[in-house]
């Protein structure tokens, strides 16, 4: 399945957006998610199932004024 | 005490994270600056990265409130999008909420500012918004459920200073009760004190403090500076005369003849 992660093309075999995180290796702690533009709370990632040309965004804390 | 949305806070500068030459003069810049608020943003992580655990350990590690910003968000959908998931991570409903309307500027665009801050408020957000100067967005922005205004007094990162003083007046004048934090453009601690003694409440720095050349020392100095100006408004300054007033008596001086 082709998915845009963080603007970037993937080809992945994740169903949930759970499984994604762990197969793209995102082993950081702190991230927030969102799918198409809308929040995916981090106890909902399991339970999202990601379909073909879905957008995901994976943030992290950063420096900021 | 400095209060906003029931907090109560001991220092009246809240001091933004980025751009300071390494991490632990950015942590000996905090302490130095001795503010309980720091903003911080969100932002793409690497795949198998993990500089936001090891950033965020480090923020953890100053034991202060964080202040998500919205920075670099376009419109209400991005701003609104952004401070959902910084309160999924940072578990605060805080948020500095920032939609910039001009990429030369970085001047909100108050339009949009005002239909996110409803929105987020009615999430149950507690919204810092960074906003112009202007009084009728400030209204706005009350109205739609803001309890603290941050207005610029000019733009990020110039440094200028404030660049219209009636106006900032206008704003303490007309919002007697609402907390006021100049948010952008302070250059230097006399620009925070200037600001303060007009009755602001607090300041919000970054670019100022980070890109000093000695960031520690200047974060002291803009804390006591915001201070200074604090106590003055308190005190009641003496206004301006044209003509000179001696301060020595008059009465009692000697006449050599």
């Amino acid at each position: 399945m082709r998915l845009i992660v963080n603007g970037e093309p993937h080809e992945v075999a994740a169903k949930t957006l759970a499984d994604l995180l762990g197969e793209l290796e995102y082993e950081g702690e702190w991230l927030a998610t969102a799918l198409n533009g809308e929040l995916v709370r981090a106890t909902a990632r399991a339970s999202v199932a990601l379909n073909e040309g879905d957008r995901v965004e994976i943030l992290t804390p950063r420096q900021g004024g | 005490m400095l209060t906003l949305y029931g907090t109560e806070l001991s220092s009246r500068l809240l001091l933004g994270t980025a751009q300071y030459p390494s991490p632990a003069i950015l942590m000996d810049a905090v302490k130095a600056s001795e503010t309980k608020i720091v903003t911080v943003s969100l932002r793409r992580e690497m795949a198998g990265g993990k500089s936001g655990d090891r950033f965020w350990s480090l923020i953890q590690s100053l034991g202060v409130h964080v202040l998500p910003n919205t920075a670099g968000c376009h419109t209400v959908k991005e701003a609104v999008l952004t401070a959902q998931m910084a309160r999924d991570i940072f578990a605060t409903d805080w948020v500095k909420l920032e939609v910039i309307g001009n990429h030369d500027t970085l001047q909100p665009d108050v339009f949009a500012l005002v239909d996110a801050a409803r929105i987020l408020t009615a999430d149950g957000f507690k919204v810092f918004p960074y906003t112009t100067d202007d009084l009728v967005v400030a209204e706005r922005l009350l109205e739609a459920g803001c309890e603290v205004l941050m207005p610029w007094c000019a733009p990020i990162g110039s440094a200028l200073g404030p660049l219209n003083l009636h106006a900032l007046r206008a704003l303490r004048g007309h919002f007697p009760e609402v907390p006021l934090i100049v948010d952008a453009g302070l250059g230097r601690p006399s620009h925070a004190a200037t600001v303060m003694e007009l009755g602001f409440d607090a300041i919000l720095l970054n670019t100022a403090v980070a890109k000093a050349a000695d960031p520690v020392a200047m974060a002291a100095a803009f804390a006591k500076a915001a201070d200074a100006g604090h106590m003055a408004f308190h005190a009641g300054m003496l206004e301006p005369r044209d003509v000179a007033v001696p301060s020595t008596p008059v009465i009692g001086k000697a006449v050599f003849t």
